[in-house]
């Protein structure tokens, strides 16, 4: 019997001589850098949370009602009624939150190895453009169970398009197709989350690996392994992507699902992080909720929206924070790709541009409302230490830019010697 | 399948001919879907114009009515409210609301109104469209000591006045919005249309 199947093997093969070839360049005859680390997870980890995303929506869809009428019910109906309706959407927001979790690491990853730079400019750019896609996403899909927290927040970030000169209110009403976020708006939402961002993001992530795979992996080395070679052409430093790293990221999955059975069986709101509490209130266009914030994955740049008493500026420096990102393998001069052979300066700037990113976060969370009292006394004037605290990190956020420039085209950076091969720590 | 005797110009132009009828054809179809965005005639139709009894608000009352989907709030302010409106002047933005957008003509006055009492006005914060809450007692105020009356933005701390005009420092960057109104009589507001304006 066996025979059959390698006669339907053959049968295909015949008629499409190309799929094999491309099997072994992409898996088994891909040849990655051994000395891969825990960094290198969260690339894996981000195709599987999408896989996630693709089918639990897929199943969300079968039972959600898109329209300002329906929307909210239809939720609630799939928490109650559904047999196990709670569980795809909870999986389904749960995995939101991971998706941006280890697109984070993965892009900080990407930042440290120096993965971002010649010859992977694309494939940062990709992933760059990967994370836009992902960000209006995320915004929609979080619009569409139509709670008090999804109206007021569609409102505040459609708005932000209003700063633009001349255009901006017509452009404002063109996008909510009414005068206000309402059925119209919803519905559009709908069709993007649904449908139109879905592909762009599936195109992008296949241009994102097959342009990764031209050029070949980076390592915490930062060194190319192409460079050394055998007699066979396979470079001394890789290993098959098919069995050997296929087998290490799935010992990753295993953590990584636990953790999110974790949150999803015991935390699925993670204490009003992944889902916050205004949302489970009914749309209101009549009533904010007392304090509009993003969920957590948005707050690093909602803060510095705020911390800007200017909405003009407020907004151009939101999108100046994200832009400037991809610019960065061209910010940066230096020739040493990895942390581990780059300078002291480089180290700092980049610890202090991680740590800022996080306080924002934690601003724009409205933590720093919680904090100050506590730290400078209940009289505190928590609006103005908040923002001039808030410079203090806007100046680090975009010095981190200016500093990596400046410090790496003018020949300040002091780096150690690269190796020439991987080196297989101890 | 020659390839001697080409004609270059006869082929860039006919390349370059086609790219344009073609890329021409693909604008036209754009604008269909691109103004299937724009508010349909049913949202349109909903943001016709709304008639708001006044009968019955007192004083330092506020009522709070839907228009196009956005609170209109129509405030009958005190006397002691209007007297607030010169002392709170020199820590405005805009105190003789010049930014015309804000408001319509008949209500780039002193009060922003028609008729000194009635204030309305969008209650839709102009930092990031929330909704500030109505603080009308003139008294010192955890985000401002000096309060004097008027509405706060619990979103990101932005402060108007009781005519609201927006206060320096906030990030509200311009006054609350006064849509054209007009008196159907001493008891009806007509919101949407102004004075001498047709539906």
């Amino acid at each position: 019997m066996a025979n059959v199947f390698t006669r339907i093997g053959d049968w295909v093969t015949e008629r499409a001589p190309g799929m094999m070839p491309a099997y072994r360049k992409h898996m088994t005859e891909y040849y990655a850098p051994k000395n891969f680390n825990f960094w290198y997870y969260f690339g894996s980890l981000a195709l599987l949370v999408l896989v996630n995303q693709i089918v639990t929506g897929i199943f969300l869809t079968m039972f959600y009602k898109p329209g300002a009428a329906t929307a909210f019910a239809s939720v609630e109906y799939i928490m109650r009624d559904v047999d196990w309706g709670w569980l795809i959407r909870y999986m389904h927001s749960t995995g939101a939150s991971m998706f941006f979790l280890v697109v984070y690491l993965h892009m900080f990853r990407g930042l440290m190895y120096g993965s971002y730079k010649k010859p992977r400019e694309l494939v940062w750019l990709l992933g760059m453009l990967i994370f836009l896609a992902l960000m209006a996403e995320g915004f929609m899909g979080y619009v569409l169970p139509w709670g008090n927290m999804s109206f007021w927040g569609a409102k505040v970030i459609i708005s932000l398009f209003g700063a633009i000169p001349w255009i901006g209110d017509t452009l404002v009403q063109w996008i909510m197709g009414d005068y206000n976020p309402a059925d119209a708006t919803l519905n559009r939402f709908f069709a993007l989350h649904v449908i139109a961002l879905p592909l762009v993001l599936l195109l992008l992530v296949v241009l994102h690996i097959a342009a990764l795979h031209e050029v070949g992996s980076n390592n915490p080395d930062g060194v190319e392994i192409k460079k050394k070679k055998d007699a066979n052409g396979v470079p001394l430093d890789g290993i098959r992507f098919h069995p050997y790293y296929t087998v290490k990221d799935l010992f990753g999955v295993g953590f990584f699902l636990i953790l999110c059975a974790f949150i999803i069986f015991f935390q699925p709101t993670l204490g009003g992080w992944f889902l916050e509490p205004d949302n489970f209130i009914p749309a209101n266009e009549l009533v904010t909720p007392a304090e509009i914030k993003p969920v957590w994955y948005f707050t690093p740049f909602y803060a510095i929206l705020r911390v800007i008493p200017s909405k003009g500026l407020g907004v151009l420096a939101m999108f100046a924070s994200i832009i400037l990102l991809f610019l960065v393998p061209w910010l940066d001069r230096g020739a040493v790709k990895s942390i581990r052979y780059r300078g002291r300066g480089f180290k700092i700037a980049l610890g202090l541009f991680a740590v800022t990113f996080l306080l924002f976060g934690a601003i724009g969370a409205g933590k720093s409302a919680e904090w100050i009292p506590a730290i400078f006394g209940a009289n505190a004037d928590v609006s103005g230490i908040e923002m001039h605290f808030g410079w203090f990190l806007l100046a680090i956020y975009f010095g981190f830019f200016a500093f990596l420039y400046v410090y790496t085209a003018f020949g300040y950076e002091k780096t150690k010697p690269v190796p020439d091969r991987v080196t297989t720590h101890a | 399948m020659a390839n001697e005797g080409v004609d270059h110009g006869r082929r860039r132009f006919l390349t370059a001919t086609t790219a344009v009828v073609g890329g021409a054809g693909v604008v036209a179809v754009a604008v269909p879907f691109i103004k299937s965005w724009e508010p349909s005639a049913r949202a349109k139709n909903a943001g016709a114009p709304v008639l708001a009894d006044i009968s019955k608000v007192e004083p330092g009352q506020r009522l709070s009515v839907l228009w196009r989907g956005q609170p209109v709030w129509i405030v009958n302010r005190t006397p002691a409210l209007l007297a607030t409106l010169a002392q709170v002047k020199d820590r405005l933005r805009d105190p003789d609301s010049k930014v015309a957008d804000q408001q319509p003509k008949y209500a780039q006055n002193e009060t922003r109104s028609i008729k000194p009492e009635w204030l309305v006005v969008v209650g839709i914060c102009t930092h990031l469209g929330c909704s500030p809450e109505f603080v009308p007692e003139i008294k010192p105020e955890p985000f401002d000591p000096e309060w004097k009356g008027g509405f706060f933005c619990p979103c990101h701390k932005s402060r108007y006045d009781i005519a609201g005009r927006v206060f320096q420092g906030v990030p509200a960057p311009m006054n609350l919005v006064v849509p054209p109104y007009q008196f159907v009589s001493d008891k009806q507001i007509l919101i949407g249309v102004g004075p001498g304006e047709k539906a």
